[in-house]
């Protein structure tokens, strides 16, 4: 069974771990994710990056989670990892050297949040667009706050 | 006025002189789906292919934020707005895994027949476009009659043709109407009526074959590495279902196989479809079969609306209406990722709940998301006809993509 391999062996990569709804759920910091994913990958069959966002606590020291799902083909297994990050330096590493799908879900963690992925060589706006301003999934950003790309007509 | 442009293109120069950019979209008549596609070519072959999408992004997550749970069910049916009824189960679903609720047999039986029958439209949809594109009309028209019975069939049902809404957490918003199941059966037989011809009009097709077959190529471990999941990911062979792997629903009791593709192409992708559209018909005469009497919702008045009949003679239902109405389901804290196999592939829902009547944090994994982020290996190496066949056979549904 892949869950208690990764309890047993692999848990000098992570924090703590517990169960959600039948899903293992790991927290860890983010220098280790590098090197669990890759260990995750080759050793479990964890080859499908399913999905990757944050969620942003504003009064929470750190302030952002940024929650990584994965599936093990060959165990037919989810997997969620957390890695917190906080406000000043919201930097986890880029996953786009292990999967191809780590290039689009980057690019719209990013510009939602504001999450930095070091390393991946293309961050440009993807569901919004050049020019604007703030995050607009961060909590602080009012849902009213209208940034249309050509002005309403008048 | 000033031409503003939502993202630049990292292909503003081409590396060799003698190739062309060319802007495809993000409206254009070929492609059924609102994404810009700007491609380097060589002749008429591309080298390269940027993909934009987003034009369509409405906030969904923010909203979902600022709404109680039931009122996102609307919002669900625009995600994928050809199969609304798997967006609002599998939405539910994970509403429901965190309150702990197990919904009544009558309603998991029911939930997995309309799931089904809500797949058969969607890849008729898809086929339907595809070919409609690469010129085939009869065809087109065909699927898409088969698509307007069981619309039409789906509104006596519903009251909609295309955003349902038809889900509620703990069960559905009304039972069967009389005579339904019936004319089920009469839309199975004539959806198999007609989809023989469309096999005939397109399977040894000569000009089909010579569109689809062998463009668009892709492996699976390709498909594994762009995070790709239901036909497309079938097609390259690997039989990977959520339906099969972690059965949900009532998915484990039916009998059904998961039809794969040979090499990974446009006919393949288009094939497979066609086998599992077979398939979800042969489930749903299974379902007819299973269907329980019984009540439809739970009894949970934590989450179901009292019935009317109380609602005007006592006081406590009229609290309990007024609070589940005005402050919504509080759902405990918690969170919960789920997913179902929607006819696109993987949809997921990652629900944060800090205990609260509106959810803290709601996140969708749209499956056209991520074919969109590895398109561009499909069409480099291949025509710049071929575009059209790829981008049909992804089937990009811009309410999932962009969200």
């Amino acid at each position: 069974m892949p869950y208690s391999t990764i309890q047993n062996d692999f848990n000098a990569l992570f924090e703590r771990s517990w169960d959600s709804f039948g899903m293992l759920v790991l927290e860890l910091p983010a220098e280790n994710l590098i090197p669990l994913v890759t260990r995750l990958k080759t050793e479990l069959g964890f080859t499908s990056f399913l999905d990757v966002t944050a969620v942003d606590y504003p009064s929470r020291e750190p302030r952002f989670d940024v929650v990584y799902h994965f599936y093990s083909v060959q165990y037919k297994k989810r997997l969620r990892l957390k890695v917190p990050v906080t406000e000043s330096d919201p930097t986890v590493a880029t996953l786009t050297g292990l999967f191809g799908s780590a290039n689009f879900m980057e690019r719209e963690v990013h510009e939602m949040y504001g999450i930095k992925f070091a390393g991946n060589p293309d961050l440009r706006p993807i569901l919004l667009y050049e020019g604007f301003v703030g995050h607009p999934l961060r909590k602080d950003y009012p849902i009213d706050r209208e940034q249309p790309l050509v002005d309403y007509r008048k | 006025m000033e031409y503003k442009s939502p993202v630049r293109s990292y292909l503003e120069e081409t590396a060799d002189p003698k190739n062309v950019l060319v802007n495809l979209g993000p409206s254009h008549p070929a492609t059924h789906g609102t994404i810009q596609v700007i491609a380097e070519l060589d002749g008429e072959t591309v080298k390269k292919a940027d993909i934009h999408c987003g034009y369509l992004h409405r906030g969904f997550e923010k909203e979902a934020e600022h709404h109680t749970y039931h009122k996102i069910i609307p919002y669900t049916d625009r995600l994928n707005y050809c199969s609304s009824l798997n967006n609002n189960f599998a939405y539910a679903a994970t509403v429901e895994a965190l309150l702990g609720i197990e919904i009544t047999p009558r309603c998991k039986y029911l939930r997995t027949l309309l799931a089904e029958y809500n797949r058969i439209a969607d890849h008729v949809t898809c086929i339907a476009a595809t070919v409609m594109e690469l010129g085939g009309m009869t065809a087109f028209l065909y699927l898409m009659t088969i698509r307007d019975y069981i619309f039409e069939h789906m509104n006596h049902l519903t009251g909609a043709r295309l955003t349902y809404s038809y889900v509620r957490i703990g069960g559905m918003a009304r039972d069967l109407p009389e005579g339904w199941l019936g004319r089920l059966e009469e839309i199975l037989q004539f959806y198999e009526r007609y989809i023989e011809r469309i096999h005939g009009l397109l399977d040894r097709n000569r000009i089909f074959i010579d569109r689809t077959r062998n463009t668009g190529v892709l492996t699976t471990e390709q498909a594994l590495s762009w995070g790709y999941t239901g036909p497309i990911l079938r097609s390259t062979g690997a039989a990977i279902d959520i339906r099969k792997d972690t059965p949900y629903l009532a998915y484990d009791e039916l009998d059904f196989e998961v039809p794969v593709g040979i090499k990974g192409d446009n006919y393949d992708r288009y094939y497979v479809r066609m086998r599992e559209m077979d398939e979800s018909v042969h489930m749903v005469r299974q379902l007819i079969k299973l269907l329980p009497e019984g009540p439809l919702n739970v009894s949970d008045h934590r989450v179901v609306l009292p019935e009317k009949q109380h609602l005007y003679r006592e006081t406590e239902p009229v609290i309990n209406h007024f609070k589940l109405i005005m402050e919504g389901i509080q759902v405990p804290a918690g969170e919960v990722y789920l997913s179902h196999e929607a006819p696109n592939g993987e949809l997921g829902f990652y629900l944060v709940s800090d205990g609260s009547g509106r959810p803290y944090k709601l996140h969708v994994r749209g499956p056209s998301f991520l074919h969109m982020g590895g398109m561009h290996t499909l069409l480099e190496g291949y025509q710049l006809a071929d575009i059209i066949a790829t981008f049909g056979s992804m089937n990009m549904i811009g309410g999932e993509c962009d969200r």
